[in-house]
């Protein structure tokens, strides 16, 4: 044998011995504090009802998560910010009134069936957060399409799309729906664009919509702060937005549609939150650059037919969870050739 | 072909840490009382040892004949008597046969080294044959022996029309490379100049890292007459130094996979290569010695010192590094990315050792990330210099589906890990990638190492 002295000191490893130590927990941090103005946004347009919805969304989630971790023994993982932003996520996307227990019933079905039966992070399919809201939208139809104005609106035009009686709040409708309508009239050639909000009010959210969909300058905001951190590819934002922008402005121009058709539909729904937010999740995206680009095209497609043609208003939510079903085929056929061909070929 | 900038495509910024000894001069270490040479520390077969335990050795002296066309010879580095012939770990974890010698602190140098007035007389197939009887082998960590790269094979004969100087050293901490730049700068040009002749190349590049502006001056200061030498900056990015990345930052050529940089006309060396070729070539000097980076934060006197081959790691440490400081938490042979993590310091300097590097505990270099499912985050894919999908990769070993590791190429893996280092869920792609290169390597059957046979 050898004469070496082996006194085992230290650490023995593979390497490389350095990380840039962005983990998962610093990333989530990350989009946890990248969303914090549309939360703002949110409570500032919606106060306490928002808030409350938040609130109970992120600790459904989270305990959500936790109790199932523990029920599979598996690791308790409730610290690294997942399961809360998933429950953030959720709640943006919800009606301000929703009763809170629906906030809690659509958040404990996000984690549990669209997280925790995959396998937990990593292995769902589906966008949780997405998913617990189409959860909910298919068992609380009602609930789920009732709208309220922003408690700081002031637009008369607004107002005069009434909502139904008995509820409290000023009950509306959202943009796109409005927008739906006008298309009816545009139609009939009544150019008319009484009812609709205006842009300003939709760029700024002052108007009805979700929690955090609706103010246009934190989510964009939120979206370049990811971008600046390298945690998110700005291809998915980018042609997901673009192909809408395209897609919709052809539309409007060849129906002759007012100018801003395009700028619209751009401001208004989930789009910019889906964008930045939603189809940018790592798990449920493509992993290759060039894959991203065909899963963000196929969401700007999705999303305009829906929105267009579609009997549905809103398409962005649809639009992500059908994709993410087609990311694994996406993957496969955008495996990557490497630098100076394949050692294999393809097949 | 597109490229621009002098850089490869994908790849990693990494903080270099080569504040702590870039300004350092060359220091010489003294000899140690005993030194201890691996007859294979080059890349093919082991060298045949040609002296006797119990003979007398002088300093430059061949004592171990290379076996076959890629091997290299091996020469006492210092004079003295051969005492024992023993197997030992090298840092990478293989296991050598070694010669001791027990230095006799005189130095007598071989008689048969005679200088040479200028080297550039010779003609190639001399410099060929001296590169090879003077043991000449990749000095930046590949240890691949330099003759080999300058010989065309015979049955198609390649138009080598440039070679590279690779003055890169992309690996933190490291700053051998930057001292002899800025030091042996004139051998350095010497060297090209012989490499050059050699394949009768008619450019000359010296790539240099735009992070070591002062080796750039000087170097294009001293090339400013010469017509075919360039000195190139490549910005600073990792892994610039890996061979098929420079030939494409420096000359936009693609290396088919499993290629040499031959195949697209250019042989590519590290600066040291170059410096002991000239010595070699000019001088008649074997190679018996390198520049050593000591550096980390766990060693008292970091600095890049002029050592002899075979000197232990740990001689090198106390007697120019003033000692460690406790406690260590870990030791490197080679740089963070891609050397060998050991456990104490009773190891041989090698020719393709660079640096040893010590951390104390605390240092983020110790920390280690608990490892988590992946999250497709993609971020592997998207720095990987060889346009691998090591997330991919990773899964199918974790499956021990070997062929579909196989598939997603995991052969043209240049282990630099890029991918590792920017990974969020701190998942080992790197040592998944190795242990399937192994696994196909031994037919399933997990090579040497136990671990791999066990079942998660």
């Amino acid at each position: 044998m050898t004469t070496q002295n082996s006194t085992p000191l230290i650490i023995i490893s593979s390497s490389p011995h350095m990380h840039n130590s962005n983990s998962i927990d610093v990333a989530m941090r990350d989009v946890l504090l990248s969303l914090l103005p549309a939360v703002l946004a949110a409570i500032y347009y919606f106060r306490t009802p928002a808030l409350l919805l938040i609130l109970t969304c992120v600790a459904t989630a989270m305990l959500a998560e936790g109790c199932c971790q523990k029920l599979m023994h598996r690791p308790i993982t409730v610290c690294d910010g997942s399961a809360a932003l998933t429950g953030l996520l959720l709640a943006l996307c919800l009606p301000p009134t929703l009763p809170l227990t629906l906030g809690f019933f659509g958040s404990a079905c996000a984690i549990i069936i669209g997280k925790q039966c995959f396998g937990g992070l990593g292995c769902n399919l589906f966008n949780p957060a997405h998913l617990g809201r189409a959860i909910l939208l298919a068992s609380f139809p009602q609930q789920m399409t009732t709208w309220v104005q922003p408690a700081t609106a002031t637009l008369a035009a607004v107002t005069s799309a009434t909502g139904k009686a008995g509820v409290a709040a000023v009950t509306t409708a959202t943009p796109l729906a409005l927008l739906r309508q006008s298309e009816f009239q545009w139609l009939h050639q009544n150019f008319s664009l009484a009812g609709l909000p205006a842009l300003s009010d939709l760029f700024w959210g002052n108007t009805a919509g979700s929690l955090g969909e609706t103010c246009i300058p934190a989510l964009v905001l939120g979206g370049i702060f990811l971008l600046w951190r390298g945690h998110i590819d700005w291809r998915v934002p980018a042609f997901y937005l673009g192909t809408v922008v395209v897609l919709t402005g052809c539309y409007g121009y060849f129906r002759n549609y007012p100018d801003f058709f395009a700028l619209y539909h751009l401001c208004s729904g989930g789009l910019i939150i889906g964008a930045f937010f939603m189809a940018t999740d790592w798990v449920t995206s493509p992993i290759s650059r060039k894959g991203r680009i065909i899963y963000a095209l196929g969401l700007g497609i999705l999303t305009s037919l829906i929105r267009l043609r579609g009997s549905y208003i809103e398409g962005v939510c649809y639009s992500i969870l059908i994709m993410n079903m087609l990311t694994p085929l996406i993957d496969s056929f955008t495996r990557t050739t490497p630098f100076g061909g394949g050692a294999m070929g393809r097949e | 072909m597109f490229f621009d900038n002098n850089t490869f495509k994908h790849g990693v910024r990494i903080e270099g840490h080569k504040d702590l000894t870039s300004g350092r001069p060359i220091e010489v270490c003294p000899p140690p009382e005993n030194i201890v040479l691996p007859l294979s520390m080059h890349i093919g077969a082991p060298a045949k040892p040609v002296v006797a335990v119990g003979d007398k050795v002088k300093m430059g002296q061949l004592v171990a004949q290379a076996q076959g066309f890629v091997s290299s010879n091996i020469h006492s580095s210092v004079s003295g008597v051969v005492q024992a012939m023993e197997r030992r770990f090298l840092p990478s974890g293989a296991l050598s046969e070694c010669l001791v010698i027990a230095n006799d602190g005189l130095d007598t140098l071989d008689e048969t080294i005679e200088p040479r007035s200028t080297g550039l007389v010779l003609a190639p197939k001399e410099m060929r044959s001296l590169l090879q009887s003077k043991g000449i082998v990749g000095m930046g960590g590949a240890t691949f022996p330099t003759h080999v790269k300058y010989t065309p094979p015979s049955d198609k004969p390649q138009v080598i029309d440039t070679v590279i100087i690779n003055g890169i050293e992309c690996e933190p901490y490291i700053t051998a490379d930057h001292r002899v730049l800025v030091e042996y700068a004139p051998e350095v040009i010497r060297g090209l100049k012989y490499f050059m002749k050699a394949v009768l190349a008619t450019r000359g590049v010296i790539a240099i890292e735009s992070n070591k502006p002062d080796a750039i001056a000087l170097l294009q200061k001293l090339t400013e007459q010469e017509e075919n030498i360039t000195v190139v900056s490549c910005p600073e990015k990792y892994p610039q130094g890996s061979e098929k990345q420079l030939v494409y930052a420096v000359t936009g050529r693609v290396i088919a996979n499993r290629a040499l940089p031959a195949s697209v006309g250019v042989v590519i060396d590290n600066v040291a290569t170059a410096v002991w070729a000239a010595r070699a070539i000019k001088d008649d000097m074997p190679c018996i010695e390198r520049v050593v980076t000591l550096s980390g934060d766990g060693v008292q006197r970091p600095g890049n010192y002029l050592v002899r081959l075979g000197t232990s790691y740990e001689h090198v440490v106390k007697t120019c590094g003033g000692g460690i400081k406790e406690p260590l938490v870990k030791i490197l042979s080679g740089g963070p990315m891609m050397g060998f993590a050991i456990s104490n310091l009773d190891y041989p300097v090698l020719k393709g050792s660079g640096g040893v590097l010590l951390f104390a505990a605390g240092a983020p270099i110790t920390t280690q990330g608990r490892e988590r499912q992946c999250v497709r985050c993609g971020h592997c894919l998207d720095v990987c210099p060889m346009f691998l999908e090591p997330t991919v990769i990773a899964q199918a070993v974790k499956a021990r589906n070997w062929s579909a590791a196989l598939q997603a190429n995991v052969a043209s893996c240049i282990e630099c890990g890029s991918c590792a280092y920017v990974c969020p869920a701190y998942i080992p792609l790197v040592q998944h990638i190795r242990m399937a290169k192994q696994f196909i390597a031994s037919d399933g059957r997990g090579g040497h190492n136990p671990l791999y046979n066990i079942k998660d």
